[in-house]
């Protein structure tokens, strides 16, 4: 049994945290230079520079790219082999989740549902963290990051279909979610969909789809395809970056697909904006 | 399109003559207000009371920055998300704002009333916070600081990039673009 100690899991979840808010990971960088040199219209090709003009400022600067710096959100395996001395996993995620955004002076984002008081002179700082676990064979802890902007959330959407809706219905779907959101996730996005499972397990799906480094390639040959299709869609659709019109909507579509109950199709449609931090780091 | 440099407080003069699409670089003082500002102003208007700065000509900026650096006076600061002040704006432009900086669609009512009394929607690239905070030179609370980075603050910007999305004559640049660029 391997022992990790838990600060040492503290630090290196502060120090993922501080990194994400101001360094745009290469991939999201270079899709958004491609982005910008392929796309038609001046006024979202202004956009698009704007964009990365803030990435490098951000970086170079150690300023937030982005005012709102998310919900930390983690999808963590651990290994069967692996023992934490000191504390709960859990804890150590939330400590490093708190320190890492107030060591990069981070907007504290997190507030009571009803009452919209912000949480962080009560249960912490941007706390608590959104964490999903999984255990794994093995002694090393396995971390993925991303720090997930309101905007883009909030046009994110599911449903369960029948059976018969098929890949077509899919495809519509994603087109009409992506459609009616316009430019309120700050395009160009990328689009995450989980497939199949249960209602839930296609909309965790949807979210770890987007911690999938853009430009990968799917390793399903089907669902590769069907990846391709729904980008072309999207971005036929006219809305450019912020909305205000243009070619290059979305950067990327990620699917993830899992079994399904005989009787039902799951689909979970989840945007991330163009601010895409997100991170992978093992223990 | 046309560029366009101007200083705030704006007049129906300055509102008038931009379009959809036209960008241009602001200067001058415009005020902070999010969701839960704006319920409060649009209160204290509704009750003949002041307000905590002069309505006349002013820009809403809707942002919630991140707390500034040791030195800097504002942290990161790009637009959020418009809709959530549709049921406010109106009110604002009829007694005599007359922009509002933000990100996304607005209804028709917030369309209606830019005609109505020459106010102009812009919008400025959300997601950029780090470059636009760079454009605030000072930012002062002035009102509801217990919203932390929800307050009203006055904030002074020079050469602030927005682009013109909803003008003084209905037109709208998110409709536009997208007809252009449509694939049917
Ligand atoms: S959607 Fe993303 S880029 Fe836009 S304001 Fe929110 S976090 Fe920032």
């Amino acid at each position: 049994m391997r022992e990790i100690e838990f600060d040492d899991i503290v630090k290196a979840v502060r120090d993922i945290i501080v990194h994400c808010g101001t360094d745009l990971p290469q991939d999201t960088y270079d899709a958004l230079k491609e982005a910008m040199e392929k796309e038609k219209s001046p006024v979202s090709k202004e956009v698009i520079r704007q964009i990365l003009e803030n990435a490098d400022i951000a970086k170079e600067e150690k300023r937030p790219l982005c005012q709102d710096t998310g919900l930390a959100v983690f999808f963590v395996k651990v290994g069967e082999d692996v023992k934490v001395k000191g504390g709960l996993l859990k804890d150590a995620i939330n400590k490093g989740t708190e320190q890492g955004y107030k060591d990069a002076y981070l907007r504290a984002s997190t507030c009571e549902p009803f009452s919209r008081a912000n949480l962080k002179d009560t249960v912490g700082y941007n706390l608590p963290a959104i964490i999903h676990f999984d255990l794994v064979e093995g002694d090393k802890i396995d971390i993925e990051y991303a720090a997930k902007g309101g905007g883009s959330e909030n046009v994110s959407r599911a449903k369960v279909f029948p059976p018969a809706a098929g890949k077509e219905g899919i495809i519509n779907y994603v087109k009409e979610v992506i459609s009616d959101a316009g430019g309120n996730p700050c395009p160009p996005i990328t689009v995450g969909v989980g497939i199949g499972g249960t209602f839930e397990k296609a909309v965790i799906s949807s979210k770890h789809a987007l911690f999938r480094d853009i430009g990968s390639k799917n390793p399903d040959p089907e669902l590769d395809e069907m990846e391709q299709t729904i980008l072309e869609e999207i971005n036929k659709l006219g809305i450019g970056a912020m909305g205000m019109g243009g070619t290059k909507t979305a950067l990327a579509v990620h699917i993830e697909a899992n079994p399904c109950h005989i009787a039902s199709l799951p689909v979970s449609v989840n945007v991330q904006c163009h601010s895409s931090r997100h991170t992978h780091i093992t223990i | 399109m046309a560029q366009y440099t101007l200083t705030t407080p704006l007049t129906s003069e300055d509102t008038k003559k931009l379009k959809a699409g036209d960008t241009v670089l602001l200067n001058g003082v415009i005020y902070t207000a999010r969701d839960a500002a704006h319920k409060r102003l649009v209160e204290l208007i509704e009750k003949g009371e002041e307000l905590p700065f002069d309505i006349k000509g002013s820009v809403i900026y809707f942002v919630g920055p991140t707390p500034p650096k040791p030195g800097d006076p504002i942290g990161s600061a790009g637009p959020t998300t418009s809709y959530r002040m549709d049921s406010y704006s109106p009110t604002m432009l009829k007694h005599g704002s007359k922009g509002m900086i933000g990100k996304g669609k607005r209804s028709q009512e917030v369309k209606d009333a830019c005609i109505k009394y020459d106010g102009i929607y812009f919008g400025a690239t959300g997601g950029a916070g780090a470059l636009l905070g760079k454009k605030i030179t000072s930012a002062e609370v002035i009102a509801y600081p217990e919203l932390g980075p929800e307050a009203v603050r006055k904030i002074t910007v020079k050469d602030f990039p927005v682009t013109v999305i909803n003008d003084t004559y209905g037109n709208d640049l998110y409709e536009m673009g997208r007809k252009e660029y449509e694939v049917k």
